[in-house]
């Protein structure tokens, strides 16, 4: 089996979008070429309506694909809706990435949000909650989140090893069966703390 | 689509001359060597050809031959089978910064245990400097396992002055020759080492194959336990065809190698002296003459190594590279980071590892059509695009909110 699914491979050698918008709205950016992997997203925005999307991305195949699939995604969308495609959302789009491409590679839709983000604070719309799915407290608001190994996405329930304590037996079923929904239908979890903000 | 197989550090083509010695022992010969009966025997002295074969490619006698399944096995076997036995004379080992990694993990695994590991640094061509081995040294110390060449920048390291030195420590020094045999001749007493691995899948030979040599009176203590094979010290059924082939192997490089490097080290003068002149912005790692004859290591500026392997793959050039992104530890190769390769540089870089199979057709239309790869990926660039637009690098772009401290659930083993 190749490394990557055939869609990656496609988005990947044919990728949309590649490019800038020089009049662009908003402009965001993730990454840092020290990890390997940057990506610049650019977003014309017209009654609310993502109307253009372009990126430049510096990285290895599945960071180029899930640029390309990103805008994609989030052409067309109001702009709520395209701040609610998530990374994990575009890994299924992509037909699943290896599990070690899902943390750094999979930063199309933070990028795509930071753009988002800065076109309505551009406007002078106050962000209440500018977190990112890769971000998401568990629900005690204890920082600590599990996060789906193969797929990256988070499973806002505290982790066994929560610092502030709440493992309820409750919490802990809902562990056992929970799915992130991602393509490999994984219950498989790790804990990750993530500083809180 | 022609494949044009550039990742010979990697693996290599079987040379049908192998395959051929191999195949009755995998068909009709398939007996135990240590069985005495008379389909045993037939293995038996297989083993011996081989055996000798193989002692003779590095010009060792036959009883300092130790027959092992790969070169990973070979580092290992010599540095714990060398700590084990000399413990008692001393917890300290030296190795450097850019050996592979069944060295560094090994010398990791006996720090655990309590030994000293000492990890000499190299400078940005890739050399150890002796100064620092001298410094290095102590009384304590058992073992120096430094590598003969460098299979990623193809940096070939003075082992002889190394080794006086730790020989006149009264220290044992291993080398890592895996991926120098079969393109420079080895000969084990001119370099004074007192054990040397080397493995068969890297010249033309089948996987499964190294072997470690021991200098005959050199105390090693087995790593596989409960077995007569190899003189007790590797226990476990000896693969005999790959053994088989990997002798085949060091007689067809003995024969045939001086001729074989010189051409190989033309395709490598030419995609060296050629690939900047087509494309701007590449930096060439390693060192410009002690280096192997068959490596090409460059970082490309601005774009990443696997999107462009990826490319390479896609136009029929199987190529390898040290990114972040290319490895499953999602770091950048450690020998790059050894050498003071800058990170965001050193993520685009191209190891082209070459071989007899390979032609000067090859590398011709290598060049031709990799400029085009480059610019591509440049392109869509926003590192490039950057450095156009204000003529600076953007080492570490604003907004980058995935800092070093970003766990990519790195794993190296």
């Amino acid at each position: 089996m190749p490394f990557y699914s055939e869609k990656v491979m496609d988005h990947f050698s044919n990728p949309r979008n590649v490019g800038e918008i020089k009049d662009a709205d908003g402009v965001g950016e993730v990454g840092n070429p020290v990890c390997g992997d940057m990506m610049t997203f650019y977003v014309k925005v017209k009654d609310d309506i993502v109307t253009d999307i372009k990126f430049k991305t510096f990285g290895c195949g599945a960071a180029i694909a899930v640029s390309s699939m990103v805008s994609e995604m989030g052409k067309g969308k109001s702009v709520a809706d395209a701040m609610k495609i998530t990374n994990a959302n575009v890994a299924l789009e992509l037909g699943g990435l290896p599990p070690n491409k899902m943390h750094c590679s999979n930063l199309g839709a933070d990028a795509l949000h930071k753009a988002l983000e800065d076109y309505l604070t551009k406007k002078g719309v106050k962000i209440k909650n500018n977190k990112t799915e890769n971000q998401a407290d568990c629900n005690c608001g204890c920082g600590e989140v599990e996060i789906c190994k193969p797929c990256g996405t988070p499973i806002t329930e505290c982790a066994d090893d929560c610092s502030c304590g709440c493992k309820s037996e409750e919490s802990k079923q809902q562990k056992s069966v929970s799915s992130c929904g991602c393509s490999y239908g994984c219950t498989e979890v790790e804990s990750k703390t993530k500083a809180k903000k | 689509m022609q494949i044009t197989y550039f990742d010979n550090n990697s693996a290599t083509q079987l040379d049908p001359r192998v395959l051929e010695a191999m195949v009755p022992f995998l068909k009709e010969n398939y007996g135990n060597p240590q069985n005495m009966h008379s389909v045993g025997a037939v293995a038996k002295d297989a083993l011996d050809i081989a055996r000798k074969s193989v002692a003779d490619f590095i010009g060792a006698k036959v009883g300092e031959i130790y027959f092992v399944s790969c070169g990973s096995e070979a580092n290992n076997f010599a540095i714990k089978g060398v700590a084990d036995a000399n413990a008692h004379k001393g917890k300290h080992i030296i190795v450097s910064a850019i050996e592979h990694f069944s060295v560094l993990y090994a010398a990791r695994r006996l720090e655990k245990i309590g030994f000293e590991v000492t990890i000499l640094p190299v400078n940005q061509l890739g050399e150890v400097n002796s100064n620092d081995l001298k410094v290095a040294l102590r009384k304590d110390t058992i073992l120096v396992s430094i590598q003969t060449a460098n299979t990623e920048i193809g940096t070939i390291q003075n082992i002889k002055e190394l080794v006086l030195l730790t020989k006149a420590n009264g220290s044992l020094f291993h080398t890592d020759a895996v991926c120098v045999a079969g393109l420079i001749p080895i000969d084990v007493n001119d370099l004074g080492v007192d054990l040397l691995s080397f493995s068969a899948s890297q010249f033309h030979g089948p996987k499964g194959a190294a072997a470690l040599y021991v200098k005959k009176g050199t105390r090693v203590t087995p790593q596989i336990d409960g077995g007569v094979q190899e003189e007790g010290r590797r226990a476990g059924l000896e693969n005999i065809p790959s053994i088989v082939g990997f002798g085949v192997a060091c007689e067809l490089a003995k024969n045939e190698m001086i001729k074989n490097s010189a051409s190989i080290k033309e395709l490598r003068d030419k995609l060296i002296e050629e690939l900047p002149k087509k494309v701007e912005y590449v930096y060439l790692n390693g060192h410009t003459s002690n280096r192997m004859p068959n490596n090409v290591n460059f970082s490309i500026e601005f774009i990443e190594g696997e999107a462009m392997m990826l490319l390479l793959d896609s136009k029929g050039f199987m190529v390898s590279s040290g990114s972040a992104c290319a490895s499953k530890a999602l770091k950048m190769s450690h020998v790059l980071t050894a050498i003071g390769a800058d990170p965001a540089v050193g993520q685009g870089s191209l190891l082209i590892a070459l071989s007899k199979y390979n032609t000067m057709a090859d590398v011709d239309r290598f060049l031709l059509e990799f400029p085009a790869i480059v610019k591509r990926l440049r392109e869509m660039s926003p590192l490039y695009d950057h450095f156009i637009k204000t003529g600076e690098r953007q080492v570490a772009g604003p907004g980058t909110d995935y800092g070093h401290e970003h766990d990519h659930n790195h794993n190296e083993e």
